[in-house]
């Protein structure tokens, strides 16, 4: 079902916990269907300089969380907000069907985090 | 690494005696059982003596088994069968929020052509209110369908009071008992039940066949047309081997009953208590009454972690058990009878169930207790939900999906 990078980002993921100083953070999904993913940012100079996650669901939303997390160190806010679900799975050499929608939202948490690190900053 | 199989209540290995029983169907004994020569009758014998098996098994007559495909065939024919037959007598149907996908969508599907049905509700534990039931029953009432055990809680369903109940009406009672049969005893007679529906795979013999018992004088409408297999209650040319493998695991089930409940119960009692006490902030779902439930089942959920990524850590051990998150039914739904119990959301993406079967050893569930709780804190840890001051939802709230 799974991808053998899927299930090496869902037994090893990279980046799991809390940034406590984080200067922004965001979060998507809900309970009803399953997934809820948080995301935690420490911007310094424009540049993404760490990311770390939290995330209740399945091995698709473990997984792509945690890839989003590596796609996303050290990337400007504006190319980290180019990156999208699509090229999550891309880089996890794709997800099966019916996790496209209901799991696949690692990059939407990840520019909720922007856009709350954009907000508090201006 | 060893495998470990727990979730028996999805499907079984096929019993090396069964397997012994079925292969000479294969090979030399290949006859279609209608055909008159040699050949045919070298198999008419076979599904014979499966159908005293299968009706020994559940104190029937051999004359009142009807083989079929699969428990989900034996349900749609009791049902839409029956429905047919009295459409002249009523248009309604009882039912409970709880049953399998066979009966549900079935009645779902009776609903779009007309018919009228009653999802009776269960309460938080999973139980029925017999009170709910005789409320539910009308002059236009034809048909109580009513499982004996719960596929995903284990809950067995009290089927003799309510076939006094049906009896005292007057309603034809079918009961869908794939889960029950060879776990807990099970008497077509004493409880007064119509229509009862087995399927093999859960007790041993193969995929693709299964049984459905019909009390002697109960109108049908044919659901298979064809040839006059079965008593032209069921056409096809029969799965002689399939059968003749039904009929041996009954048999073995008879045997084995008593001896299977304690071994099998012991070992569920044994994780159900292990479970508790090395893992903090589960919920039990089903009856906490454990003569209440199936003695093979256990289902728990887990806070703050969800059931597929359980699921796939367990495997990672080797473990294979199941679970009611929408991830694993193929929907954005938890498991229904997750929702008809009004199991707070999170929790019912997080229920994970661990069937039993008479291969399952005293060792496979202590490795499980070994690993667990380590794979739940795993999860735990990750999880946004878990030490963040957020509380559950409440029943007022949540939005688990509730057919009712």
């Amino acid at each position: 079902m799974y991808t053998d990078k899927v299930m090496d980002h869902f037994t090893n993921p990279r980046n799991v916990g809390e940034i406590e100083d984080a200067n922004g953070v965001g979060e998507v999904g809900n309970a009803s269907c399953g997934d809820i993913m948080k995301i935690f940012l420490k911007v310094e100079n424009n540049i993404i300089k760490d990311v770390k996650f939290k995330t209740f669901g399945c091995g698709a939303a473990i997984a792509t969380s945690s890839m989003v997390t590596e796609m996303a160190i050290g990337k400007t806010i504006e190319e980290a907000l180019e990156l999208s679900n699509q090229a999550v799975a891309e880089a996890l050499d794709g997800l099966p069907a019916q996790k496209m929608h209901c799991s696949n939202l690692a990059a939407d948490a990840l520019h909720e985090a922007i856009k709350n690190y954009i907000t508090k900053n201006n | 690494m060893k495998h470990i199989y727990l979730d028996y209540n999805a499907t079984s290995p096929v019993r090396p005696e069964v397997l012994e029983t079925m292969l000479p169907f294969y090979r030399e004994q290949f006859g279609n059982p209608s055909s008159v020569h040699w050949a045919g009758r070298q198999v008419s014998g076979a599904l014979e003596k499966a159908r005293e098996q299968v009706a020994s098994l559940i104190n029937a007559s051999p004359a009142e088994i009807v083989f079929v495909s699969c428990g989900s065939e034996g349900d749609n024919m009791a049902i839409k069968g029956t429905l047919d037959a009295l459409k002249d007598r009523g248009n309604h149907i009882i039912t409970t929020a709880v049953e399998h996908p066979a009966v549900l969508e079935t009645c779902a599907a009776m609903e779009k052509a007309g018919y009228e049905v009653t999802y009776l509700p269960v309460d938080k534990n999973g139980e029925l209110d017999l009170a709910e039931l005789e409320k539910a029953i009308t002059a236009k009432t034809v048909l109580i369908s009513v499982m004996w055990a719960n596929n995903e809680t284990g809950n067995i369903y009290p089927i003799e009071e309510i076939g006094r109940i049906a009896k005292k009406y007057n309603i034809r009672f079918h009961t869908d008992a794939v889960q029950a049969v060879g776990k807990v005893p099970v008497d077509v007679q004493k409880a007064n039940i119509d229509l009862l529906v087995i399927s093999g795979h859960k007790i041993g013999a193969p995929k693709g066949v299964g049984a459905i018992y019909i009390r002697r004088g109960t109108r049908m409408t044919q659901f298979m047309h064809g040839g006059h297999q079965e008593r032209n209650r069921r056409a096809g040319t029969q799965n002689v081997a399939g059968i003749a493998g039904l009929g041996k695991a009954c048999e073995l089930a008879s045997q084995e009953l008593v001896s299977y409940y304690r071994r099998v119960r012991a070992l569920r009692d044994r994780l159900e208590d292990g479970i508790s006490s090395q893992v903090p902030e589960i919920k039990l779902n089903g009856t906490p009454f454990r003569d209440r439930r199936l003695p093979n089942t256990l289902n728990v959920s887990f806070a703050y972690i969800e059931g597929e990524s359980l699921l796939l850590n367990l495997d990672m051990f080797g473990i294979a058990a199941s679970s009611g998150s929408a991830c694993t039914s193929g929907s954005l739904e938890p498991s229904h009878v997750m929702g008809a119990m009004c199991v707070e959301v999170t929790l019912a993406h997080s229920s994970t169930r661990f069937s039993l079967g008479p291969e399952t050893t005293a060792e496979e569930i202590d490795h499980v207790l070994d690993v667990l709780p380590t794979t739940v804190q795993r999860l735990r840890d990750m999880s946004p939900l878990y030490n963040c001051g957020r509380t559950a939802e409440g029943c007022e709230t949540c939005e688990t999906v509730r057919r009712l």
